[in-house]
């Protein structure tokens, strides 16, 4: 991957979502920069998910979503990976860590055969997360923690530019979240790449974020974890942390 | 066709081989039951078990129209029909935020009895009666032909699209992010499915249609470890069902429809046992 560089940047502009006659999202604007961790943080239904949705264009929306390298200046498309927060998996499911990986990645059909470069390749991605050993566990077996370093790992193959990730809420443990972070912040530290994550940990969230932006519909305070969480914009919605 | 009836005395060691109507059959089975077999395999995953059985269902329309068009073979009425109602079914269910089991029983329920009451028009409905457990021996070879042309063609789109559909199936924003066309690609496999269901309905019958796609599927997917087992077994399974049902049934003199289900059923209890821990 790409080494940092603090030049790139993506803007997404002005997105606005509405569903019938409700407005779910209004006029959110965000600029994220590479090396940089930007949370988002907002009660249940503040149209957290649905920004990730509109992002990854899953959704109707209105405005858009640019990538800038300020080398030169010019837009780019860009390229996003994504971490869902849920994913439907059940128990002794018969996908494996490499169905999932290679049907990601390749067009050779999973139910047919193994490819061996495919699976090499998909293998040594994985150990970047310390997850070579699960390739051909069953997704449904994975804890929490190791579904969250495949599902990581899935996102971040071929160098995106955006990360985008949804933080689990359920079946992970403490150390399984802290596990999470830590990952991320070793994403941030080494690779060109911004990320943006939904958190649903406020402490963490405090912790790790460079950026928090409070969400309520639209942008209701951005800037440092100590300004955001300290403004009374917060205090409205959390009360005191 | 009469190569592959030889083909058949040559290889099978049953005497009801040589009426042409088990040959054609034989050969039926073999071609539909593994295609309803893979087919299954995303059904199950998706949770689309109730969704494929208002499909089936839907297909009693299906029949109607094509009756009122005046041709008793599979035609394009029929066909259309099924892809409009697929399309309309998936689009309603994506919608519904609760309970989309609701919305498809109601759809469900409009195609039975929609397709009841113009099939019972003049108290003619026993005429179609067969329609409901199906008759695979009056398949003809024409009518053979136009099934081998359609597994192909699910054939084809499995093999350029299971990566994708196994994506969504995990996780529709996952599959975005990897810049995959989720409402196209679902959208296909579920008019699959419909035409699919409805080319066969003749044979298999509304009643049984739907184990046919689960059942294998539902089975394998007790004991494969990974999507080319599962594949594998379910396409076994099909296979397996579909051939002892058609064996049995003539011995027996019973229909074959529910034989193959009966045996289906039954492997799937035996799968459920074997379970992985």
């Amino acid at each position: 991957m790409e080494k940092i560089c603090g030049l790139h940047c993506t803007k997404i502009s002005n997105i606005g979502v509405t569903f019938g006659k409700d407005i779910i999202l209004k006029d959110v604007s965000i600029h994220v920069h590479c090396g940089e961790l930007t949370v988002i943080i907002g009660r249940n239904g503040a149209g957290k998910s649905t920004l990730l949705k509109a992002i990854l264009g899953e959704i109707p929306h209105t405005g858009d979503i640019t990538f800038v390298d300020k080398k030169d200046n010019l837009a780019k498309r860009i390229k996003i990976g994504y971490v869902p927060q849920h994913i439907n998996i059940e128990k002794h499911m018969p996908t494996t860590v490499y169905d999932l990986f290679a049907s990601c990645i390749s067009h050779v059909p999973v139910f047919l055969k193994k490819d061996k470069k495919i699976y090499e390749e998909i293998k040594e991605h994985l150990k970047t997360y310390g997850a070579e050993t699960l390739i051909d566990k069953s997704i449904g077996d994975l804890s929490g923690g190791e579904l969250q370093r495949v599902l990581i790992s899935i996102a971040t193959k071929g160098n995106p530019n955006l990360l985008i990730l949804d933080e689990p809420v359920s079946g992970i443990d403490k150390n399984g979240i802290k596990d999470f972070y830590e990952i991320i912040n070793k994403l941030k530290a080494e690779y060109d790449m911004s990320i943006i994550l939904v958190s649903h940990d406020l402490e963490l969230a405090k912790r790790y974020a460079d950026k928090v932006i409070l969400l309520d519909k639209e942008v209701i305070k951005e800037g440092t974890p100590e300004t955001v969480f300290s403004s009374l914009e917060f205090k409205n919605r959390f009360g005191e942390l | 066709m009469e190569v592959i009836y030889n083909i058949l005395e040559a290889v099978i060691p049953f005497e009801f081989i040589k009426y042409p109507f088990m040959a054609n059959a034989l050969v039926a089975i073999i071609l539909i039951t593994p295609v309803f077999a893979i087919l299954g395999t995303m059904i199950v995953n998706n949770k689309m078990a109730f969704f494929s059985d208002a499909l089936g269902h839907s297909a009693l329309t299906g029949i109607a129209i094509g009756m009122i068009l005046g041709i008793t073979n599979i035609n394009v009425g029929m066909i259309l029909f099924a892809v409009v109602f697929a399309l309309a079914l998936n689009y309603v269910k994506n919608k519904t935020t609760y309970g989309a089991d609701t919305i498809i029983s109601v759809f469900s329920s409009i195609a039975i009895a929609l397709g009841l009451a113009m099939l019972s028009q003049n108290g003619k409905f026993n005429t179609y009666s067969s329609y409901l457990v199906g008759d695979i021996i009056s398949i003809s070879p024409t009518e053979i032909l136009y099934v081998f042309l359609a597994a192909i063609f699910v054939y084809t789109f499995w093999y350029l699209t299971f990566n994708k559909l196994n994506v969504i199936s995990i996780n529709t924003t996952l599959a975005k992010s990897k810049g995959i066309n989720v409402k196209k690609i679902d959208n296909i496999f579920v008019v699959l499915i419909a035409v699919m269901v409805m080319i066969s309905i003749r044979w298999i019958g509304i009643l049984l249609i739907n184990s046919l796609l689960i059942l294998p599927a539902a089975s394998s997917r007790n004991i494969a470890k990974n999507m080319r087992q599962y594949h594998l077994f379910a396409v076994l399974i099909s296979l397996f069902s579909g051939i002892a049902g058609l064996i049995i049934s003539y011995y027996f003199n019973m229909g074959i429809g529910p034989i193959i289900v009966l045996i289906s059923g039954a492997i799937y209890f035996v799968t459920l046992l074997g379970k992985k821990k």
